[in-house]
């Protein structure tokens, strides 16, 4: 992918190293599906019902759509050396936001205006917090976090909110539609990505970013506007949580801030952890954390999928997810490897 | 708004509040938090009815943490009132703020949840549904209606929730009962919609498309939601094709029995204020023994 081109790379490693990154998640990816595949049987049939494809590996690529414009968002901010813990909040509230203006009965295009702008919203606050008064990002985004589903909540109030679910034409076909037979929340969500790779590695942006992560400092002393970019990196990713807000909330048609997206923001940082990105900072990998959203949505797919109890899941999830990140990990690999070699490092 | 306004409206209403206090009884209510749907209506419902039976209730939302109830108990009993009901976030850790209560002769009322005690007197009586009866009344139905013979997808609760517990061992109870009747798969959906949808489309490719599945039954109704939303986006028939089995009787849910896509709700009822104040109010004015768990009926709602 593009982010391996601003990587710094230690000249020591032999050029082949630099194809590892990419490699790994992916090797997970296909583990996970060839596992699934022996588990259950008939895992990759598809085929076309209703007028969309239909099967398990369209379930994890349509189910992960949420997780992956999340996490997006949520590589940019780690970009900076920040993080959103928020996100979930701000798809409790833009989803609370959706529920309330169609019971309005606002034009629908205009509703899904409010629920972005929302979402904005949420990030100019984070924003506001982390760059303007300079609160720690996990500090300054727990407020949020902790009081978002509540906002939630109060909005669904403002019309007694006992049955807040809606039916909306324009928003479900956004998120459960489909063109040529593919949900249509691919394509959309295929459109962002794009918007968020040319903002990002196609303007100074996401140079500018990762040199905030690597060292503000250095940053601002080489005149680079370290404040106004961390600003910018959580709206970039409260935008993001929006839109996925805007894909769950049609997909239930209903507001539901107390449970909506729970625990979001750990799949988030997890895809991107195992897309390869570092928390200290300075790496924006788009490609990839597409990739780690999809290792936990086939993983979570499989799972659900495979019959084993519901009181496994959550072990099972850590234990492979572990196993990931320690084929991730360089000392891991190296710590395994290195009595097989024959030769010390 | 004019501070003067402000303060002027402030001495009101607590004028108000001591003229009602003077009268009424009062009754300090700890509710768990607002979250699904049927709670809040539970919650409005409780404060509504207080109004009927002219009682002053003092509400608390704990927002799901205990220390926050601990915490609201402890102001109850510091502002002297007449009762305390309480519906518990969890079962374990009540005995010292129970003992509190008891030595300051303020008598103690469970809703909802049960708390586990040591010594039983620590409070009158818990008076609340049985999450066990509400399984067995869909079993019942459900065996009823397919004459004892029927492959279930099951949609669970939150893993080791007690509604959960219960209402998948009320459902199994009755089930057992019938040699052709078995759970081919089940999965947590975690009481959600979203949960719900997501199971119910891994249960539709698990199962070729729910081939020779004749019904779901879910712990609660916003999962079955999401699961009629997985089955109709897959080209199934819900209600129809497959037998809608699920518990509390959310409004959406009646929709969906109106339109044919459900069949079945057993009612988890909200509005319990009718049935929970008297009894309290009765122990008030003479307090006598009563059973431990005083059950709220359950009512089965089908389509037509």
């Amino acid at each position: 992918m593009m982010a391996e081109q601003t990587e710094p790379r230690p000249v020591a490693m032999r050029p082949r190293m630099k194809l590892h990154r990419a490699v790994w998640p992916l090797l997970a990816l296909a583990a996970i599906l060839i596992v699934s595949g022996i588990v259950s049987p008939g895992f990759y049939n598809i085929r076309i019902v209703e007028g969309r494809l239909f099967g398990n590996l369209i379930d994890i690529v349509y189910r992960a759509t949420p997780t992956a414009l999340v996490a997006l968002g949520m590589a940019v901010v780690i970009g900076t050396k920040g993080i959103d813990l928020s996100v979930g909040s701000t798809i409790a509230i833009t989803g609370a936001v959706i529920a309330w203006r169609i019971q309005m009965g606002d034009p629908h295009l205009v509703v899904l205006m409010m629920a972005l702008g929302a979402a904005t919203l949420c990030g100019i606050w984070n924003g506001f917090l982390v760059a303007g008064l300079g609160i720690q990002p996990i500090i300054a985004t727990l407020i949020l976090m902790v009081s978002g589903r509540g906002i939630g909540l109060l909005i669904n109030l403002l019309y007694g909110g006992t049955n807040p679910s809606f039916e909306s034409a324009l928003l479900q076909g956004l998120s459960t539609g489909h063109l040529m037979s593919i949900p249509t929340r691919l394509f959309l969500a295929a459109a962002i990505f794009l918007a968020l790779w040319l903002i990002i590695r196609r303007t100074a942006l996401g140079l500018f970013i990762e040199s905030v992560g690597g060292n503000a400092a250095a940053a601002n002393l080489a005149g680079v506007n370290a404040r106004l970019i961390t600003f910018v990196a959580y709206v970039l990713c409260a935008l993001c949580a929006g839109w996925a807000g805007v894909i769950m909330t049609a997909d239930t048609h209903t507001s539901d801030p107390v449970s909506v997206a729970m625990y979001i923001e750990l799949d988030a940082i997890l895809a991107v952890v195992i897309g390869g990105g570092s928390l200290a900072g300075g790496r924006i990998h788009l490609g990839m954390t597409v990739i780690g959203a999809l290792v936990i949505q086939a993983l979570t797919t499989s799972i659900l999928i495979s019959g084993l109890p519901p009181e496994y899941n959550l072990v099972v999830k850590a234990v492979v997810v572990l196993f990931v990140l320690l084929l991730q990990s360089d000392n891991a690999r190296r710590a395994i490897t290195s009595p097989f070699r024959g030769r010390a490092r | 708004m004019h501070p003067k306004t402000i303060f002027g409206g402030a001495v009101a209403f607590a004028a108000t509040i001591a003229a009602t206090m003077a009268s009424a009884q009062t009754i300090g209510f700890s509710q768990v938090g607002s979250e699904g749907d049927w709670r809040p209506a539970f919650s409005a419902n409780m404060q509504e009815s207080a109004k009927e039976f002219g009682i002053d209730l003092k509400f608390a939302n704990a927002q799901g943490k205990q220390e926050e109830q601990l915490r609201a108990v402890r102001a109850f009993i510091a502002q002297g009132v007449d009762a305390i009901i309480v519906a518990p976030v969890v079962v374990t850790g009540w005995d010292q703020v129970l003992r509190e209560a008891k030595e300051a002769e303020i008598p103690v009322f469970l809703v909802d949840r049960d708390v586990d005690v040591e010594d039983k007197t620590l409070y009158v009586t818990r008076i609340s549904a049985d999450f066990n009866l509400e399984g067995k009344l869909a079993g019942a139905w459900l065996a009823t209606e397919s004459k004892g013979t029927c492959k279930i997808v099951e949609l669970q609760g939150t893993t080791g929730s007690a509604p959960a517990i219960e209402r998948k061992k009320g459902f199994e109870a009755v089930i057992s009962q019938f040699p052709a009747m078995e759970i081919v798969a089940t999965q947590s959906g975690d009481f959600t919609t979203e949960g719900g949808k997501k199971v119910m489309e891994a249960f539709i490719k698990s199962t070729n498309n729910l081939d020779g599945i004749c019904a779901s039954f879910a712990h609660n109704d916003n999962m079955q939601l999401g699961a009629i939303q997985a089955m109709k986006e897959a080209g199934l028939k819900p209600g129809t094709d497959v037998q809608m089995v699920s518990v509390d009787y959310v409004p959406a849910i009646k929709d969906a029995l109106a339109a044919g896509e459900a069949n079945a709700s057993v009612e988890l009822r909200s509005a319990v204020g009718g049935f929970i104040y008297p009894i309290i109010l009765d122990y008030l004015k003479s307090p006598t023994e009563l059973d431990k768990w005083i059950v709220i009926p359950s009512d089965l709602h089908t389509a037509n």
